[in-house]
């Protein structure tokens, strides 16, 4: 019997989101070689990649996404490992001002930085009373043709991401034992870091790593919001290829797509290399056995960069409050000169249904998705878990989502699904399903298998099992991975753009719509509406355990 | 000239051929949702298109719901792929924003429905001699595939407190950004803003101006743009960012006039500096000026898709769209502030009185201050030039 059960729910998650994943992707391949029926192109052909390769400015667009990509990745992952070296013993109490930024939609953090670091933005605007001259300085940010503004943004956004991740594994491994032996053996702190700990903790951390640059190589909104122009990096280039009045350039963005989805691959295996590289390198750097200095320089300032950036972040949230409630705010003024509630009291007519969407297609996507880790955890039971499915669950998140979206939308038009809520929860699902595996898992294989047994010893069965014991002992982590799978879902923009046909207005949507308008207080309102929901969810974290067991001691923390 | 015979033959075939009286329509269309596909950047449009739900609402049953797009283009390849899926009844597209490149592009695919606008009760207030505004969108015939709805004309904007004497023409413009390096841009050119921009540059500086009314040859356009790229050459380094990098879209270049990243913007509004003003979104001292030679002009048309779910509601909408009452609220300076689309000539004094009756405003231009409208180039010169730029200046 379980085993059916186990089938059932491994076929599920089969074909319901993996299978997408590789007919969205076949579609798309189609079409880079010529084959588009709908067009009428029904030969197999090269000319999509001439045409792709004759597009002005493909390289530098494939360029500046390798290159922000990779940087913002790996600077991310040395601030974060720094941080933690750092601080590590604050660590607990540092870990509690995560949430807000891991909440924080990427799109939202992006409008709001885009302020911030503007010509006549924020920062500009503290300095000013210092500066001669009452126009803005000519700065090149955003949107800067090095992407230092994207990749800043991506930076803010991940670190956190990584802090989090690192706890994790961190707490799997005997840190403080490791640290005091190298002390004693007269190494500095950071070189301890570097040499044994980091060497332990990226074997845990890896995969998360690889998600991140793809996510950081492919990335749509916050590229629109902050990365270059002209041209544009390459998932944005698509992105306007693919919705261009020409309407056979869809082949060549099919191309250019294929060729996104070759650089994260060569990019993740290029990472792969580097991490051989590495451990041979750091060997015989091992050995050598150089001490280092006790002081730890070089740990003090990346803990003071990823204070700084987290204070950039901490602006950009309060300037989106800022602008949403500002009437007029012009330059060089640090505070607005006059105040408005005029975009948040009208909801019927402005953000209510944006709102509404979101929260209806948010909590469907996280129930869905809790639903399915719960039933496919419990399913694993005493077997061995099969480790090919589990790699397959995370492939949405290793894949860029241009490779397969447009794809999948003719897939899902041809069932006739598109531009409704389903075909969106659905999308939604293919990536807030891994999240909510990558949050659940291992709280749920840590449990204590003796409660397990007792119950079954006094006669539970394995529905009660799990609604009587399971559940509720792991109704933290289960909150928690709703609360990610939720932020996960208001944050999702290709995916609710394409497959809703642009029918389903989403926060996400449109405030990134919004953006490229001239209203910035519009704008405010929706990013921090979207900021806002995600927090709730995270507040409601905290709030409900200890509601729930206000009489049960020892589920509390 | 042979164009318009053309045109004039298609508009007189162009009586419906459809079987439906308008009140079958008005019939069908009750209880529809309109999926209305609008460039959703301009929140005041945004409001207007919300505001007409309520009242065709209330006087038709027909709700509007808007989708709103970055880029127009989005809706036109929305039908590209239901076409593509076999959907060709259900579509999920209604009613489309759209003129221009959008327009002759699904027109030549057969991807709008029509000829319709004859069938519309409101169309006898609009202008429909082959030669009109209204009948020809950028030189492509209209043949009544699309419905006209508002009005465009290029303008520059700029702030009267920091710009003493804005420019007249293109050469005196190149003259300003050489004084005042780095205060001027332009939207993209793949934006249609930023498209207009040089093609309102290439009717002022082409040697023969009309050359751009016939499809686009290679040999005429080399010809045509050479001045345009020598003047653009000696203005870039000039630009904004050294005309490296440019603004999205002119909502955008907006927000940093009023940020005084810039000093100038544009618009295919001419009431949108007032606008802004009255919205709090542009400085009191904001102003409108227009080109000596005259300013580029073309309607904004609404284009019902071929395979749209609900086209008996996107026809109410359409004719709604065209009552002088709805176009009178549009030209209030408090809600669209755009000009009306209609023939003065042929509303009656009641109708006519709603018009005179609006309010003004300091930074409202004139028709007077506007000069004359250029017509729009052929449509294949747009899509060359943008072209062309791209490959000129993207690195």
């Amino acid at each position: 019997m379980k085993m059916t059960a186990r089938s059932v729910v491994l076929a599920l998650v089969l074909i319901g989101l993996v299978l997408p994943i590789f007919a969205g992707t076949w579609q798309t391949l189609r079409a880079a070689f010529g084959i588009l029926p709908a067009l009428g192109a029904v030969d197999l052909s090269l000319e999509p990649w001439q045409r792709l390769f004759a597009l002005p400015g493909l390289m530098t667009s494939v360029w500046l996404s390798l290159w922000t990509g990779l940087a913002s990745t790996l600077l991310a992952l040395g601030l974060a490992v720094g941080f933690c070296a750092a601080m590590q013993n604050r660590l607990g109490g540092i870990s509690r001002w995560l949430a807000p930024f891991l909440a924080v939609p990427h799109a939202a953090l992006a409008i709001g930085l885009g302020f911030v670091i503007a010509p006549s933005g924020l920062l500009v605007r503290l300095v000013q009373p210092m500066m001669a001259d009452n126009v803005p300085p000519n700065l090149p940010f955003p949107h800067d043709p090095w992407g230092v503004a994207l990749i800043s943004g991506l930076v803010i956004k991940e670190v956190p991401f990584f802090l989090l991740v690192i706890l994790a594994a961190m707490g799997q491994l005997p840190i403080r034992e490791h640290l005091a032996t190298g002390r004693a053996l007269g190494y500095g702190k950071g070189v301890v870091w570097a040499k044994i700990i980091f060497p332990m903790i990226w074997p845990l951390i890896r995969l998360p790593v690889y998600v991140v640059l793809s996510f950081a190589l492919s990335v749509v909104d916050v590229a629109i919001l902050l990365g270059p122009s002209n041209p544009p990096t390459l998932a944005v280039a698509i992105t306007r290829w693919f919705s261009s009045p020409d309407s056979s350039m869809i082949l060549p963005a099919s191309a250019g797509a294929v060729l996104q989805l070759a650089l994260v691959g060569l990019s993740i295996a290029g990472l792969i290399l580097a991490e051989q590289l590495l451990a041979r390198i750091g060997r015989w750097w091992v050995r050598r056995g150089g001490r280092g200095s006790a002081k730890a320089p070089a740990l003090q300032l990346t803990a003071f960069i990823v204070i700084l950036l987290m204070v950039l972040g901490g602006l950009a949230l309060l300037s989106l409050l800022l602008w949403s409630l500002a009437w007029r705010w012009p330059y060089p003024h640090l505070w607005p000169q006059g105040w408005s509630l005029r975009n948040w009291a009208n909801p019927r007519d402005t953000w209510g249904a944006a709102l509404y969407n979101t929260a209806l297609i948010g909590i469907a996507t996280t129930t869905i998705a809790l639903c399915l880790a719960i039933a496919w955890l419990e399913a694993e039971g005493r077997r061995p878990r099969a480790i090919w499915a589990e790699a397959l669950i995370y492939l949405p998140l290793l894949l860029p989502q241009i490779a397969f979206l447009y794809g999948l939308n003719i897939l899902f038009l041809q069932i006739g699904i598109v531009g409704g809520y389903l075909s969106v929860i659905w999308a939604q699902a293919l990536f807030v399903f891994p999240y909510v595996m990558i949050a659940l898992s291992d709280p749920w294989r840590a449990l204590d298998p003796r409660l397990i047994n007792s119950a079954a010893a006094l006669g539970a069965g394995p529905w009660r099992r799990l609604f009587s014991v399971k559940l509720p002992i792991l109704l933290r982590p289960i909150l928690t991975a709703a609360a990610i799978g939720f932020a996960v879902s208001v944050a999702q923009y290709l995916p609710t753009l394409f497959l809703g046909a642009g029918r389903i207005a989403t926060l996400t949507t449109e405030a990134i719509t919004l953006a490229s308008g001239a209203d910035r207080r519009v704008v405010g309102t929706y990013a921090a509406l979207q900021a806002l929901l995600p927090f709730m969810a995270y507040g409601a974290v905290l709030f409900l355990p200890a509601v729930l067991y206000r009489n049960r001691r020892g589920l509390t923390p | 000239m042979r164009l318009s015979i053309l045109a004039s033959l298609a508009l007189a075939m162009a009586t419906p051929a459809f079987s439906e009286t308008w009140d079958e329509t008005l019939a069908a269309a009750r209880g529809q949702t309109v999926y209305w596909n609008a460039w959703g950047g301009d929140e005041r449009t945004n409001a207007f298109i919300a505001w007409a739900s309520s009242q065709t609402e209330a006087a038709y049953g027909v709700k509007i719901a808007q989708v709103k797009l970055s880029d127009t283009a989005e809706a036109v390849t929305r039908v590209i792929s239901e076409k593509a899926a076999g959907n060709d009844s259900e579509g999920s597209v209604d009613m489309i924003w759209i003129n221009g490149a959008n327009f002759a592009s699904m027109k030549e695919q057969g991807l709008l429905y029509g000829p319709y606008v004859a069938a519309l009760p409101n169309a006898q207030f609009v202008d429909l001699s082959p030669s009109s505004a209204a009948s020809v969108d950028f030189t492509v015939p209209v043949e009544g595939y699309e419905s006209p709805w508002r009005l465009a004309k290029f303008v520059y904007t700029y702030d009267s407190a920091r710009v003493d004497a804005p420019p007249k023409s293109a050469a005196d413009l190149l003259e300003w950004t050489k004084e005042h390096p780095g205060r001027f841009t332009h939207p993209a050119p793949s934006n249609f803003m930023g498209a207009t921009f040089l093609k309102q540059a290439l009717i002022e500086l082409a040697p023969d101006a009309a050359v751009l009314q016939q499809p686009v040859t290679d040999a005429a356009f080399d010809t045509a743009v050479a001045p345009l790229w020598a003047w653009y050459d000696a203005m870039r380094p000039n630009l904004w960012r050294a005309g490296e990098t440019f603004p999205e879209n002119q909502s955008i270049q907006e927000q940093m006039l009023n940020d005084g990243e810039v000093d100038m913007a544009m618009s295919f509004d001419p009431a949108s500096v007032a606008a802004g003003i009255e919205q709090g979104l542009l400085p009191e001292t904001a102003r409108v000026f227009v080109p000596e030679i005259g300013s580029i002009g073309n309607i904004s048309f609404v284009g019902i898709p071929y395979n749209a779910a609900n086209r008996e509601g996107a026809m109410v909408v359409a004719n709604f769209l065209l009552d002088p009452a709805t176009q009178a609220h549009m030209q209030d300076i408090t809600v669209l502030g755009s000009y009306s689309v209609l023939d003065p000539r042929k509303l009656n004094a009641e109708q006519a009185a709603a018009f005179s009756a609006l309010p003004s405003a300091a930074a409202l231009p004139s028709v007077a201050d506007l000069g004359p409208t250029l017509l729009e180039p052929h449509g294949s010169w747009m899509t060359k030039l943008t072209e062309a730029w791209a490959v000129r200046y993207t690195k």
